[in-house]
């Protein structure tokens, strides 16, 4: 990566990755993909052009040279007046390009990666993960040694919190420390890729991607449900259903034919992917205008969400810096044309059984036919031999099982029961025109029918009108250059910090150059390849060398590399919004491992939906649902829950593929005054009391291990137990205090524990919940 | 140089973020707010303080600070601040076809369009002779502080886009609010409160929706987002202390909790634990410096009387005077969003009710930061997401987008001045016409900020507030 070689000159140059940013940034918005505003008929995001301005390799022969050189404003380019500037160091790259033959790529993204030969190592003994044979190419070149990896302890946490989004018990913490085995570490892997939590922590990514939420987004932001969706996803994310299908289903899951009425069930589930748009109920809104403003959503969004692609951008004019055209943007949005949505009004529910039920309902049905196969059996036997009283007893038993079961269906059979949830429903397509700078009162163009982007080539389906199913077929074929890295460079961030290429939701013209351009393309023709295997690709991650580093970070290293963009080592960071409150939930023992259903609603500060309107009303739950892991929180896109928000958690009203990571007073405020925290510090001292002897070390010790995954040294002990000694004292002489803080929250008071001793390991136990290392992914 | 190159490039900021594309990226803002060369313990008790990307000024400030008096519903111009005699004339006549053919619509659609006349006269004011309607009786008394612009437009005909129009400058979700690009760009002024707080009233058309994205950074790092202050219960989320736990208390969880955090930091290393302490530190400072701000007993029986509140009680006039005390403090961006101005019926009578909720906290501020030397350094900006129609709706108004009218006071902005027009019904924006990007490039041109030049790279492009239009309102510049 060239930021961090010191000697820029020496390096060779690479167009895509030292000539192509320049020109897309100081010359594209003049001559590059947007026909409406291109001048003197030159492209300079093509390979013509390019050979016109920056000629055979010749300085004086090339008239751009000429013209960057020139000192008259009338000739100079950029022009004077663009406010555009090339830097000496982008004019030497220029000349040095030129000068070496100008010679043009075609740009990285765009064309299908090939796997790239994996390098030997010069390492002693080796490597066996491809990604570390990568990685230290790299930094051999950079003449950077890696650190070592992280202890065992470490390890376990960064590994549980990164795939299951939940800390390690202290059991688990304990077996892997003392497991001798050479697995060991594989084997934490593979139960944690099989646990069912894995599914509700990656979802979590998902939703921000599709922007799932709870309620419309327009004006008074109604509520609507589509959980089914999410619980779906949760669910086949467990399964480890390969990607390709995994797109499909979601994009045109209804148009899917084939399998069980199971299976039609759940890809109708999924297809409400195309509903995740916001809508409006707002008087006096016109449909018109609002069925465009959800047509331009899905383009910008699907495209976002599946290609990395900004395609968003070219609803009014052509792209700025990728060749996406406005007819393209149309056409892309005549894919959706099909939906059947109103313009204005609470969007259309469809009733549908929940994931649940069809799973019972798969398992009830699969039991009838296994007893009406032994009812046969039986009767083919009884037909050949004597009856006895004994084969009367099994028939009856079966027939009533049989009966039963039958009954059981026949309730989950009935629509009344269902959940009205959101799905696609297909029908006539309504046309789609060009609207002329994204105007929707000009129906002046004709009609267009649907394509994929031209330059990315055209569906071979024939004469006939191209549907929601082609258009993911298209994205999820193995042909599609942008479907597998864009995929992969975000579940690369997951897990190592930051993308390969750092912009997430921008693999375009504009994007960022990957720090390993040939370890990106290997982990996408190896996705690919494998099946889109999504789970096998989370391994090979975790299983590298790479991901074990520690992320303790020395001093020179922290100055050569402080992004750590060769990855010599691992990088800490905050956990997401949804972990940091499952995280304090789950170290308190508070959390519930329930899954699926309506989403739930926490503790909220009082009037916080009123700020919206008056009349918005916050139910809270009680009991159970106030435990359950953030992923099944309520979200409100307009309102959408304060302590999340205060962590980074989106709005869901676009596609976010990067979620900041925020370090703010706000948050502090929220660990240490909301109740949700004040509340998991007096069950965590409850546990602390009950569960580890009396002597106040052993508890704190006990607590440590639990949030940390390991003991406090002298220092934190000491500190810790003075506080409790010094809070012990205040609310012995203030019970009335002591019992105050012990009333946050509404899960059940210990009757057997004085309550200035509660109340003095509740203080010790908001310290451990607000630690920066608690709430911190080694 | 653009601002973001200024960050890369600034000695006094860490000079790390320069990634290929030149963005932020993932990395943490933290690790920008770092003074360079500072080790981790010199800089534990003191809350890093974000100086923004504009440094220099790319022009010569007028303003430090932004009041925004936020009209939510869409105030009649035609009832407030820009008279139609020859409207009058037309009542209950049809509406020129002209006019109206092939325009947005919203609830009219497909109706009989009608003229419907301004429902108050107007007066002249002040030495300006300022053309306001009787709808308010407070206001004329700072006529000629104020710049009435007539002819604003914007783009989207409903509340919710309209809202996030005006205040993002796109209907597009998911763009930084006006106020985090302030912050963004200068910074803020005050150390123990938010640098961006926005406030909703009392009295009138409060079921009408104000989502929270209104004040979202959008793109831009959450630090930036705007902070919603209640005027009655805890005016801060969260920022009270647990049941049970005094100040005393929560100081000695603190300082174990900082304890600790040092502990850890000089075992590994890590900025972002210097940042988290400063954070813990500055988060305090506000529990501390919050009951003071909402403490109003320091404030003359005169100056509440000047509002007509006792302050801290939700009205908007109690809002304009927290917005005062906010300003003080160095706020940098102050909201407060007033409802019920959604008059699509009996704006007769409604229209009167809700002026009357505003107007005299609107010119009591105005008032108040003049005598206290502020208003030269404060822009206020009074105004709706979009206005109403011309035609009746029965006896009320639809929204209206293609011509109607705001003010501003101070920072920069000259007073007693009328600006721009609209044609003789009241319908297009004729004369000087000022777009809502016009709005927002003026704006940040008083506060220092050439509107071009602060960009914010995402999604591969430079993105502004005023997207790529936009155009200083020079004409009005004091």
């Amino acid at each position: 990566m060239s930021v961090v070689t010191a000697n820029a000159e020496a390096q060779e140059l690479t167009f895509n990755r030292d000539v192509r940013p320049i020109l897309s940034q100081k010359c594209f918005v003049c001559h590059g993909p947007d026909a409406g505003t291109r001048e003197g008929d030159l492209r300079l995001d093509e390979e013509e052009g390019i050979r016109a301005a920056f000629g055979p390799g010749e300085l004086e022969k090339s008239e751009a040279w000429r013209r960057i050189k020139s000192a008259d404003p009338e000739e100079r380019m950029p022009p004077p007046d663009s406010e555009l500037h090339l830097t000496p160091t982008e004019k030497g790259t220029l000349r040095r390009w030129i000068a070496s033959g100008a010679k043009w790529e075609g740009h990285w993204a765009f064309i299908r990666p090939r796997r790239p030969p994996v390098p030997e190592s010069r390492h002693a003994g080796g490597v066996s993960n491809p990604i570390d044979a990568l990685v230290l190419s790299h930094l051999e070149a950079e003449n950077v040694a890696p650190v070592e990896r992280a202890d065992r302890a470490t390890l376990i946490r960064r590994l549980s919190l990164d795939v299951i989004g939940l800390p390690p018990r202290l059991e688990e913490v304990d077996a892997f420390v003392n497991d001798q085995a050479e697995d060991a570490y594989e084997k934490v892997v593979d139960r944690l890729l099989a646990s069912k939590q894995f599914g509700e922590r990656l979802a979590i990514y998902w939703f921000d991607l599709v922007r799932y939420a709870d309620s419309v987004g327009y004006h008074k932001d109604r509520h609507r449900d589509c959980w089914s969706y999410r619980d779906w996803v949760i669910t086949v994310l467990n399964e480890n259903k390969p990607y390709d299908e995994f797109i499909r289903e979601q994009l045109a899951g209804d148009l899917l034919t084939g399998g069980t009425k199971f299976d039609r069930y759940r890809r109708q589930i999924a297809s409400a992917f195309n509903r995740m748009n916001q809508t409006t109920s707002e008087g006096g809104a016109q449909a018109k205008e609002y069925l465009a403003k959800y047509s331009a959503d899905r383009v910008r969004n699907t495209a976002a969400i599946f290609l990395s692609a900004t395609m968003g951008c070219a609803e009014c004019h052509d792209h700025k810096y990728d060749p996406f055209t406005t007819d393209d943007f149309y056409r892309f949005a005549s894919f959706f044309a099909d939906i059947q949505e109103r313009g204005v009004g609470n969007p259309a529910h469809t009733p549908m059984p929940t994931m649940a039920q069809i799973a019972q309902w798969e398992e009830l049905d699969q039991e009838l036919a296994d007893k009406r196969a032994s009812l046969e059996a039986l009767a083919g036997q009884l037909d050949s031999n004597e009856k006895n009283r004994n084969a009367d007893d099994v028939e009856s038993e079966l027939r009533d099982e049989i009966e039963s079961l039958e009954e059981q269906i026949a309730k989950l059979d009935d629509q009344k029961s269902w959940q009205k949830t959101l799905i696609s429903t297909t029908g006539r397509p309504r046309p789609i025109r060009v609207l002329p700078r994204g105007n929707w009162l000009d129906e002046s163009r004709p009609a267009i029918d649907p394509a994929v982007p031209q330059f990315m080539g055209r569906l071979d389906i024939g004469e006939q009108r191209a549907t929601r199913l082609d258009l993911a077929n298209w994205i999820a074929s193995t042909d599609n250059p942008l479907t597998a890295r864009a995929f992969i460079n975000r579940l690369w961030r997951i897990y190592f910090g930051e993308g390969i290429s750092r912009t997430l939701d921008d693999l375009g013209a504009q994007g960022a150059w990957p720090s390993h351009p040939d370890l990106l393309d290997w982990l996408a023709v190896e996705f690919v390849e494998s099946g889109w295997d999504i789970k096998h690709m989370i391994k090979l991650m975790i299983t590298s060398d790479a991901y074990q580093r520690t992320s303790v970070c020395p001093e020179d290293l922290r100055r050569r590399d402080p992004e750590n963009r060769l990855l010599a080592r691992q990088t800490s960071f905050r956990l997401p919004a949804e972990l940091v409150r499952d995280n304090a939930l789950a170290i308190s023992g508070l959390l519930s491992p329930k899954m699926f259903g309506r989403s739930v609603r926490p503790y909220q500060p009082a009037n916080y939906w009123y700020r919206l309107y008056k009349e918005a009303h916050y139910a809270q739950d009680h009991g159970e649902d106030l435990y359950r892991r953030g992923v099944y929180t309520y979200w409100r896109r307009s309102f959408w829950h304060p302590s999340l928000r205060a962590f980074d958690a989106p709005a869901r009203e676009e596609c976010l593929a990067q979620r900041p990571r925020s370090n703010t007073p706000a948050q502090s405020l929220v660990l240490l005054n909301d109740p949700t925290y004040v509340e998991a510090a007096r069950v965590l001292a409850m546990k602390m009391i009950q569960e580890s002897d009396g002597d106040a070390r052993q508890r704190i010790a006990w607590a440590y291990r639990r949030a940390l995954a390991r003991l406090p040294d002298v220092a934190e002990a000491t500190a810790l137990a003075e506080l409790q000694q010094r809070q012990w004292k205040r609310y012995t002489h203030d019970e009335v205090a002591a019992e105050a803080l012990l009333s946050v929250g509404e899960y059940p008071l210990p009757e057997d524990i004085p309550p200035a001793e509660l109340a003095s390991w509740t203080s010790v136990a908001r310290v451990i919940l607000n630690l920066h290392e608690t709430i911190t992914r080694p | 140089m653009n601002p973001f190159e200024h960050v890369q490039h600034s000695a006094c900021r860490r000079t790390f973020l320069t990634g290929s594309a030149g963005l932020l990226g993932g990395a943490a803002l933290s690790t920008l707010l770092q003074p360079k060369g500072v080790l981790a313990d010199e800089v534990q008790r003191q809350a890093p303080r974000w100086q923004g990307v504009v440094d220099p000024y790319h022009v010569a400030p007028k303003a430090k600070r932004v009041i925004f008096l936020c009209m939510a519903g869409g105030p009649s111009h035609l009832e407030t601040f820009d008279y139609k005699p020859k409207l009058a004339e037309l009542g209950g006549q049809p509406m020129p076809e002209s006019y109206t053919k092939g325009q947005p619509i919203a609830q009219l659609q497909d109706k009989k369009l009608t003229c419907m006349a301004p429902q108050y006269p107007f007066d002249r004011h002040g030495k300006s002779g300022q053309q306001i309607s009787r709808v308010f009786t407070h206001l004329p008394e700072v006529a000629d502080e104020i710049c009435i612009i007539r002819s604003l437009k914007t783009e989207a005909i409903n509340h919710d886009p309209a809202h996030t129009f005006i205040n993002t400058g796109t209907t597009i979700s998911g763009r930084p609010a006006i106020g985090s690009w302030l912050l963004y760009g200068l910074g803020s002024e005050c150390e123990d409160l938010p640098g961006f707080i926005v406030m909703t009233s009392t009295g009138g058309g409060e079921n009408q929706p104000i989502a929270s994205r209104q004040w979202h950074s959008g793109f831009l790092p959450g630090e930036f987002q705007g902070v919603q202050f209640q005027s009655s219960g805890d005016p801060m989320l969260y920022v009270r202390n647990p049941l049970g736990v005094t100040v005393d208390d929560q100081r000695d969880v603190l300082d174990t909790l900082q304890k600790l955090n040092r502990h850890r930091d000089s075992a590994v290393r890590d900025p972002e634990i210097a940042t988290r302490i400063a954070q813990y530190e500055l988060a305090f400072k506000m529990q501390m410096s919050v009951p003071k701000l909402m403490d109003f007993s320091d404030e003359t029986k005169e100056t509440l009387e000047l509002y007509g509140t006792k302050g801290g009680d939700g009205t908007f006039a109690g809002n304009c005077l927290l917005a005062r005390r906010l300003a003080e403090r160095g706020v940098r961006f102050i909201q407060l969003y007033h409802r019920g101005w959604d008059h699509h019926g009996g704006i007769k009578d409604g229209i009167v009710e809700t002026a009357g909720f505003v107007d005299q906290g609107t010119a009591a501020l105005i008032k108040d930061l003049k005598r206290r030397g502020m208003l030269d350094e404060t822009l206020v900006i009074w105004g709706g997401e979009f206005g109403r129609t011309p035609m009746a709706q029965g006896d009320g108004r639809d929204h209206h987008i293609k011509g109607f009218s705001i003010f501003m006071a101070g920072g920069g902005i000259q007073g007693g001045l009328t600006y721009g027009a609209t044609d003789e019904l009241g319908y297009n924006a004729a004369e000087n016409i000022v777009h809502v990007h016009d709005m927002h490039a003026t704006m940040l041109h008083v506060l220092g900020i050439d509107h071009k030049q602060l960009t914010y790279r995402y999604r591969g492009r430079d993105f502004r507030l005023t997207d790529v239009h936009g155009h200083v309102v020079k004409d009005i510049l004091a």
